[in-house]
């Protein structure tokens, strides 16, 4: 089984924690050797909120290397940015169209970098760069807070997985009055993705 | 069954199946979900303690009492718990003790980044270092065991990246061992540390140290994994991992028990790996160089720190670049440019009730602020600001309020120390009036006593108590001022004014963290007094009571962008086109309104303004 890093990344708040819970449990599900860090910095709102996941046969480090992701789920276009690096040169990043100002713009001391250049600095280490309006995909299907889903599906259409053990592992997870529109969300993602013939 | 826990929650789990009886914990980043787990198992005895000292004279107490006790702190935590931690040494226990102590390379969370791995050789006790869930979840067992057999507590140190870094645990589902308490008996030789008794103690404590010495050589977990004898390692914890990426052929010798040092084992690989001939043996280890100065006292060539830095979390990178530093792995590649981008820094919440508190203590007059303040018509207190507040801060998330916009904090260095910086301050004779600023966690956990020493001493300062009903940076934890227990229980809360009064501070007010009138009086007031002046600022975390409402909105017609709002630091609001704007989804409304109390042309307000209010 090769190895495959993934990169989430977003703000306090997005349910990145929750995302990569789901891919620690898939691996554990079929089999694999799974490491996952959280960098969470402190409890506040609006910081910014990171995890590595590591799939293996055998995993040592908990934290991707640079160059090391196959996938960046990138759930704000800023964070997604600032993961670039990590980011292996083949890889494939899943970029949700939001910005979420940080308080460096907000109080009026830097600007939010432009579109092409947030989403240029993912072009230029891969081709493969989808921007998908998650927030939108999960208003329509009436799921507005599982914008995280929307992308987690988008993802999954990648992972050459079976959708029901997604669908399981979010049975698993989520609390019983979210797993409705959670996996609703999750669907309209892994749909998203075979509409824009982007699986591979 | 195979799990993906954290760290701490494999201690969690590793001490609940080996029948851990009493466990106790301040909170703290990066150990806090240790007993938070524990506190989700029935059929123990679980609590926040006051403080790390209090927590760690719980758990010795119950040990005597002969139960399974385990205390877990941060690594600063120690700190505050060394004293009794060292008294445990030299009694003993009859029960066991374990004590972990996790470490924070990086500071993500924290004021330092010491290394407790030298606790341990200060205490002269067993220290084992887990490297990722599935042995912090067995090393559990053992350190009860060790601390039973050798009559002593055990150190279990990890890092942030062991505590938090999630891994599969490969555990039977069981029930708890049950463990009887041992027998209570009177050994007043061994338990009451008056001198004659204590220099006996020292004796044992240096006796059982070489059985541990012996123990250490042959510890199972402690093992050499040969590979390419080129190449031989030594490392431990979360190091042995990255160590492992970078030099998958290399031959390791993985140390796990770190104290006492396995002396012996440590030849043997050397003599395995040829390093006396050949290279020297590398040592990955984060922070100092604990075992790379012991290896070298062996005379053994070692190299560490010179291309592993004693500084910073490592990660794959770090170790790597240290390898190509060493010649043992090709230049590095051309590193990817990246566009400069904004930090997204942490800060005050919206709706925090700390936020006005630092606003106008900047307004009052502090002196680094520059003369950019408000122009003096605009502010009530425009005569005021030559009385240059000096701000003695402390540790909790009001901490941020030392970032811009706020920037109103001086000196902050660990829990508690705010009341005493700020009398030593204000007795070294500076001409500013000092202020203390602590939450009311903090307040409890270590500054109780140094109001006591400001009113003893014929001090002066006045002290500001965030009381947000919530231990809330580490994760919104209850405490003795909160009124509930960790298990959910309803219990007495500690009522701060009565007890400022109790000790003798003359002047005592509570104010509503959001009445903003009746706080800058009272601010003034207090600064202007030559009585030590206690202020209790009362509002509830809005993350906590996950508090929401319609936000505000700002009449682009009457806003002047002065920019008054904006210095609140509030991350719902930004300033656009010259104006300000509320950034709806974060806003919390009226139950806050900071923003519209603030704004000196009224144009922020709970009404919409096109009539449809």
């Amino acid at each position: 089984m090769p190895k495959t890093d993934f990169i989430i990344a977003g703000v306090g708040g997005q349910g990145v924690i929750l995302a990569s819970d789901l891919l620690g449990d898939l691996a554990i599900a079929t089999g694999r050797d799974v490491k996952k860090a959280d960098v969470i910095g402190m409890a506040q709102r609006g910081g910014e909120v990171v995890s590595h996941v590591r799939w293996g046969d055998k995993v040592y480090s908990p934290l991707v290397q640079k160059g090391g992701a196959e996938y960046l789920l990138g759930l704000e276009k800023l964070e997604s940015a600032r993961w670039a690096p990590y980011l292996a040169p083949s890889g494939l990043a899943i970029v949700n169209n939001q910005s979420i100002l940080p308080i460096t713009v907000s109080s009026g001391g830097a600007s939010y970098p432009p579109d092409e250049a947030l989403v240029g600095t993912l072009r230029a280490r891969t081709e493969r760069v989808f921007v998908i309006e998650g927030q939108e995909l999960a208003r329509d299907c009436g799921a507005a807070a599982a914008t995280n889903m929307v992308l987690m599906g988008y993802l999954a259409r990648f992972l050459h997985l079976e959708q029901a053990l997604w669908l399981d592992a979010i049975a698993q997870r989520v609390p019983k009055r979210f797993l409705e529109p959670d996996q609703r969300a999750f669907l309209a993602g892994w749909q998203e993705a075979e509409k824009a013939g982007a699986h591979p | 069954m195979k799990k993906l826990l954290s760290g701490n929650e494999a201690i969690a789990l590793g001490a609940y199946h080996a029948g851990v009886q009493v466990a106790t914990a301040y909170p703290g980043t990066p150990s806090t979900e240790i007993l938070e787990t524990l506190a989700s198992y029935e059929g123990l005895y679980v609590e926040w303690s006051t403080n790390e000292k209090v927590a760690m004279e719980v758990a010795a107490g119950a040990a005597f009492g002969g139960a399974r006790a385990m205390v877990s702190m941060k690594m600063v935590g120690l700190n505050v718990a060394a004293d009794p931690f060292m008294a445990a040494v030299y009694t003993g226990m009859r029960g066991a003790l374990v004590v972990v102590s996790a470490d924070d390379p990086g500071i993500h969370s924290s004021q330092n980044e010491q290394d407790n791995r030298h606790y341990a050789v200060m205490a002269k006790v067993p220290m084992l270092e887990p490297s990722d869930s599935q042995e912090a979840y067995e090393l559990v067992d053992w350190a009860f065991r060790m601390s039973r057999q050798f009559d002593t507590p055990v150190l279990l140190r990890t890092t942030t990246r062991t505590s938090h870094g999630r891994s599969v645990v490969d555990f039977e589902p069981r029930e708890r061992v049950p463990v009887a308490l041992a027998p209570l008996t009177r050994e007043p030789t061994k338990y009451v540390m008056i001198p004659a008794h204590a220099r006996k103690r020292h004796e044992v404590i240096e006796r059982r140290l070489v059985e541990l010495a012996e123990f250490s050589e042959s510890f199972p977990y402690n093992r050499m994994e040969p590979g390419d004898r080129k190449v031989g390692i030594v490392a431990s914890g979360i190091g042995y991992q990255y160590a492992r990426e970078v030099f998958p052929e290399a031959s390791f010798l993985k140390l796990t028990m770190t104290h006492p040092f396995p002396k012996r084992l440590v030849q043997e690989f050397a003599r395995e790996v040829g390093a006396h001939g050949r290279a020297p043996l590398l040592v990955v280890e984060e922070l100092d160089p604990f075992l790379e100065e012991r290896i070298r006292a062996l005379g053994i060539p070692v190299v560490g720190k010179e291309a592993f830095p004693p500084t910073g979390e490592f990660n794959t990178d770090v170790v790597e670049a240290g390898a190509r530093k060493l010649g043992l792995l090709p230049a590095s590649p051309e590193p990817v440019p990246t566009p400069p981008l904004p930090a997204r820094p942490p800060c005050l919440c919206p709706g925090c009730p700390h936020t006005a508190v630092f606003y106008l203590l900047r307004r009052l007059g502090f002196f680094h602020s520059p003369p950019t303040e408000l122009p003096a018509e605009r502010s009530a207190l425009g005569n005021l600001q030559r009385v240059g507040l000096v701000i003695a801060g402390d540790i909790g998330c009001y901490t941020l309020s030392v970032l811009p916009p706020l920037l109103a904090m001086d000196t902050q260095g660990c829990m508690g120390a705010s009341i005493g910086n700020a009398h030593g301050l204000s007795k070294a004779g500076i001409p500013n009036k000092v202020v203390a600023v602590l939450g009311d966690s903090t307040f409890v956990h270590s500054g109780i006593p140094s109001l006591i020493d400001v009113v003893y001493n014929r001090g002066s300062i006045t002290t500001i108590v965030l009381d947000n009903g919530s231990t809330a940076m580490t994760g919104h934890q209850g405490h003795p001022g909160t009124g509930v227990t960790i298990r959910g229980e309803t219990t007495h809360a500690l009522d701060y004014a009565q007890l400022a009064r109790a000790v003798g501070v003359p002047e005592v007010y509570e104010v509503d963290a959001f009445d903003v009138p009746t706080l800058e009086s009272t601010l003034r007031h207090c600064v202007e007094s030559n009585v030590p002046s206690l202020l209790i600022v009362k509002g509830p975390c809005p993350v906590h009571k996950r508090l929401t409402g319609e936000a505000l909105v700002v009449d682009r017609e009457t806003c002047d962008g002065c920019g008054s709002c904006i210095r609140l630091g509030c991350p719902a609001l930004a300033l656009e086109d010259g104006h300000a704007r509320v950034e709806s989804p974060l806003c919390i409304g009226a139950q806050c309104g900071l923003c519209e109390k603030v704004c000196p042309q009224d144009a922020i307000s709970a009404l919409v303004r096109d009539g449809h209010a």
